[in-house]
């Protein structure tokens, strides 16, 4: 579906230009759904944008559903759908309008037109906005429409730039399931790119990790966590001393009347911790176990976390549209619950 | 966050099993104008739905015509309808001026969402992008011309039809290329839309002035004469002129469409550009 070599960007700037994609190598088969990682300014935006001939590739080459995005990329375009980070409907258009108009874009029939515009209205649950105008949509509604408007032409490879950014997380999980739905029921393949980590985790069977304009890794989320990062065991004491006296005992780091460590398959590793300090008679107060998470991936691959990054954008692109102000409330509390 | 985890396991496990694949719809090749028809029809479509904005914009020509026109009529001492002869081809040049002028602006709302990027991810020409958009302006500029000749007959004025016919498709030469070249402005001050006013404004009320639309340069200094032979926009006017008057062989025309298609084609040639480099 996808295969690049050596794709790279460089934007011209003073003192020699700006590389944003450095030698990226990439290959999709048919049917796979891919979560591309990173903070802001790897380079995952741009990627994005040379693979779906928004920019010119300055290095490199790349076939997009077997068309090459240099010589071709009228034919990457009719084969492609891709959903930007902004609302791609016209804010004083209609919502039904707009989708006519994007069939006859992608040169479909007036007939085929209409039919897909009635079907994707009624699958994408927008029945009751058809007529209304863009700009009184919220912010789930507009992202729906924005995944109508993608697939009018039902393309075989959808490019996602930032699905559920500044979505409440009801319209996240109804987002997703539509993403899913689509491609279980035509076998879409499926690119995105997502701050969230919960989301490449649960949905995405291919995780890549960009930073600064480099693939850093690439493969399913399990085996990136388990290779990269172990499970994270807090234990608590009652004092500093007993925390110290546990950590030359067992292992791990002692922070205070705390000791953390890290170790594979820590389900396990619990009871066994436990006993050994009974044996040692060092008083436990209590025990937390954590599976890791992409952002301990992250962590351990960059030294940083791409948790905190993404946050800070999410928050920003939501306060610029007035009309999530309301969900951003929602999303922090529920960032500070998971 | 358990909508979401819910969501997920629900249809976790379908993930596997790949469903065999729908034909898509089938698509025809475009071409450029079928691109520029599409366009355009996207573009009018909220128009056709708010005819209430459309009727408003033929409030804007009457204005001067009722306020300027008098006064022009008063200080040249000549009868009203030789005037308005002068006039209204020049009020029709400058609204096709500030029509197409605007096509930026539109662009940039839409270059600020992401519905300008989703129309280049679309297998559309480049070209057809700045022509649609550019003609948009020039269907209501079709209304807005009969409707100011009309207001203008019984003080006397006269219109030749085949003369309004091609002048209007000279206006619309001339509206592609300018409305190209507001695009591309548009497109270099997308991050900061303030930018894209202030070149307007800079650049218009001299085109506008230099041409002799609304006030004959005939007697003003050497320097502002010298000043309007090399602005497109005074040929423009001068055939406007002659076409409406029924000299429709006068060499006046043929510069004038000399001058509009020179327009166009560095417009298009520029807008391209941009949209290539933005």
């Amino acid at each position: 579906m996808i295969r690049a070599r050596g794709l790279g960007k460089t934007f011209p700037a003073k003192g020699g230009g700006v590389q944003a994609v450095k030698s990226f190598d990439l290959d999709v088969e048919r049917g796979e759904l891919v979560a591309f990682l990173g903070p802001n300014g790897a380079g995952k935006s741009t990627t994005l944008r040379l693979l779906t001939t928004l920019l010119p590739a300055t290095s490199g080459e790349a076939t997009v559903v077997g068309c090459d995005i240099r010589r071709d990329p009228a034919g990457v375009r009719r084969s492609i759908g891709y959903i930007g980070q902004g609302d791609s409907a016209g804010h004083s258009q209609r919502v039904r309008d707009e989708l006519l108009s994007q069939g006859a874009f992608y040169g479909l029939s007036r007939r085929d037109t209409l039919a897909r515009a009635d079907e994707l209205i009624e699958s994408l649950d927008l029945g009751a906005l058809a007529h209304r105008q863009v700009q009184a949509l919220s912010g789930g509604q507009k992202r729906r429409l924005d995944i109508a408007l993608g697939l009018i032409h039902r393309p075989e490879l959808l490019f996602l730039d930032e699905p559920s950014t500044g979505l409440d997380p009801q319209s996240r999980a109804n987002l997703w399931q539509h993403i899913v739905d689509l491609r279980n029921r035509y076998g879409t393949t499926i690119f995105l790119t997502t701050h969230y980590l919960d989301e490449a985790d649960q949905l995405a069977e291919r995780v890549m990790v960009m930073d600064h304009g480099t693939v850093i890794a690439d493969d399913t989320a399990t085996a990136l966590k388990d290779s990269l990062a172990g499970d994270l065991i807090t234990l608590s004491f009652e004092t500093a001393t007993d925390a110290a006296a546990a950590a030359s005992h067992i292992g791990g780091t002692a922070v205070g009347t705390r000791v953390t460590l890290t170790t594979h398959r820590g389900e396990e590793a619990v009871p066994h911790l436990i006993r050994s300090l009974d044996d040692a008679r060092i008083p436990l107060v209590g025990v937390t176990h954590r599976q890791p998470t992409l952002d301990d991936v992250f962590l351990a691959l960059t030294g940083r976390s791409l948790r905190e990054e993404g946050q800070a954008h999410a928050n920003n692109t939501e306060n610029n549209n007035e009309n999530n102000n309301e969900n951003n409330n929602e999303n922090n509390t529920e960032e500070a619950a998971a | 966050m358990n909508t979401l985890t819910e969501t997920a396991t629900a249809t976790g496990s379908s993930i596997a099993s790949v469903a065999a694949s729908v034909a898509p719809p089938a698509m025809r090749r475009t071409n450029l104008a079928t691109d520029t028809w599409n366009v355009l029809v996207r573009e009018l479509r909220p128009v056709m739905r708010d005819p209430f904005s459309a009727l408003f914009s033929l409030i804007q020509p009457l204005i001067f015509l009722g306020l300027f026109g008098p006064l022009l009529v008063a200080s040249s001492g000549a009868p009203a309808g030789e005037t308005l002869q002068w006039f209204v081809p020049g009020i029709l040049v400058m609204v096709a001026l500030f029509g197409t002028a605007s096509t930026g602006a539109n662009l940039l709302s839409e270059m600020q969402t992401g519905s300008h990027e989703r129309t280049l991810v679309a297998p559309l020409s480049r070209s057809a992008l700045l022509i649609g958009r550019a003609l948009k302006e020039v269907v209501p500029l079709t209304v807005q011309a009969v409707l100011v000749c009309l207001v203008a007959l019984p003080f006397g004025f006269t219109v030749n039809v085949p003369g309004l016919l091609i002048g209007l498709v000279l206006l619309a030469i001339f509206g592609i290329g300018f409305g190209a070249l507001s695009y591309s402005v548009a497109l270099a001050c997308r991050s900061r839309d303030w930018m894209f006013w202030v070149i307007h404004q800079t650049l218009i009320f001299p085109l506008m002035i230099l041409s002799g639309m609304l006030l004959p340069l005939d007697d003003g200094p050497a320097w502002m004469k010298v000043a309007a032979a090399v602005n497109p926009l005074s040929y423009v006017v001068d055939a406007e002129r002659a076409l409406f008057a029924g000299s429709l062989a006068e060499i006046a025309v043929l510069g004038g469409f000399i001058a509009a298609l020179a327009t166009a084609a560095v417009g298009l040639a520029v807008g391209i550009r941009a949209m290539r480099r933005f």
